[in-house]
């Protein structure tokens, strides 16, 4: 196979890492909407847990995001 | 309209070629460049774009800190200064308790580099400087190496006891403690690849929807263009937060090896 072939797809595969991250993502933000509409006294206060865990989600899945680019063009 | 989007993708795909680069090109924005060369023997300690940047940042964060706080009454940036301190100091209070206030410059410090490169890094035309491991690397080793010493240092070989949580029934340790151990050793480079990726990713993403806004032309551009300007603002979440996220895992890791029985 050809290298410039075999990087493409490479790439496209290491994306797909992205769909884990999205799905993260959704998870932590709709529990916490969950979470809030039930108590939204104590909602307030659980924000920064909320990015918190917004921040390690999207890191797994940019760690695939950087692998298919350090693939394509380093 | 397709035709017209064609004629403009080759025309601007042809001008480039002609000028030797591609119009998508997110890679060359973290090249490094000399701008003083500085030789020393066999050293090479040249200003690079990077650490003009960096020193920029932290130029920024001196002239913030040290500059604003003057008044009983703050002024607006000096509400800016206020409340960066207050949360990393709350944060250390929170985290590390009454012990930790000794670690706060240290954290602060970091947060403040952390977050100043971040952000000077979305200027247009700047170079971010944490957008390259060796930065995040060196970042995260001071964390984890400082923070292995001082658990060693105040608690000898019961430091140790980190891997092996209480509450734990016996038949389930030789499971759990050579996980711990390989979580443990894993901190550096899940905080150092943590921030590069974020911002590495967020960066060519930038450059990439640009290249299209690009492409597009007048016609179409305006589709992309409305895509930049959101992803932009959330690289600047994303820039703030990862800044925040550094800091509260060194107040944790700090926290690990101040008091092992969590």
């Amino acid at each position: 196979m050809d290298v410039e072939a075999a990087r493409m797809i490479g790439a496209g595969i290491a994306a797909i890492a992205l769909g884990g991250a999205g799905v993260g993502i959704g998870h932590i933000f709709g529990n916490y909407l969950v979470g809030a509409l039930r108590n939204p006294a104590a909602a307030a206060a659980q924000r920064g847990t909320l990015f918190l865990g917004f921040a390690f989600a999207e890191a797994t899945g940019l760690i695939g995001f950087a692998v298919a680019m350090l693939i394509l063009f380093g | 309209m397709a035709t017209t989007a064609a004629e403009a993708v080759s025309g601007t795909e042809a001008a480039a070629a002609a000028e030797g680069h591609k119009v998508i090109d997110p890679i060359h924005q973290f090249e490094i460049e000399r701008i003083i060369p500085i030789r020393i023997g066999d050293l090479d300690l040249s200003l690079t774009n990077s650490g003009l940047w960096a020193l920029i940042a932290v130029g920024a964060v001196c002239l913030l800190m040290l500059t604003a706080p003057t008044r009983l009454i703050p002024t607006r940036l000096q509400s800016v200064a206020e409340s960066l301190y207050e949360l990393v100091f709350g944060m250390t209070q929170e985290v590390l308790g009454a012990q930790g206030r000794g670690y706060f410059p240290f954290v602060f410090t970091l947060f403040a580099f952390i977050l100043a490169a971040n952000l000077l890094g979305l200027i247009p035309g700047a170079f971010t400087v944490t957008s390259h491991i060796i930065i995040t690397l060196a970042l995260a080793l001071i964390v984890f190496i400082g923070a292995t010493v001082i658990g060693f240092i105040k608690h000898g070989a019961g430091y140790m006891r980190l891997f092996m949580p209480a509450g734990v029934p016996a038949p389930l340790l030789p499971f759990v403690v050579p996980i711990e151990i390989i979580s443990y050793f894993i901190r550096p480079f899940s905080l150092s690849i943590r921030l590069f990726a974020n911002m590495m990713a967020g960066h060519m993403m930038l450059k990439v929807i640009a290249g299209f806004v690009i492409m597009l032309g007048v016609l179409a551009g305006w589709l992309p263009l409305m895509a930049l300007v959101a992803i932009y603002a959330l690289e600047l979440l994303v820039a703030v937060l990862q800044a925040y996220v550094f800091a509260l895992l060194t107040c944790l890791y700090l926290n690990d090896a101040l008091h092992v029985d969590h």
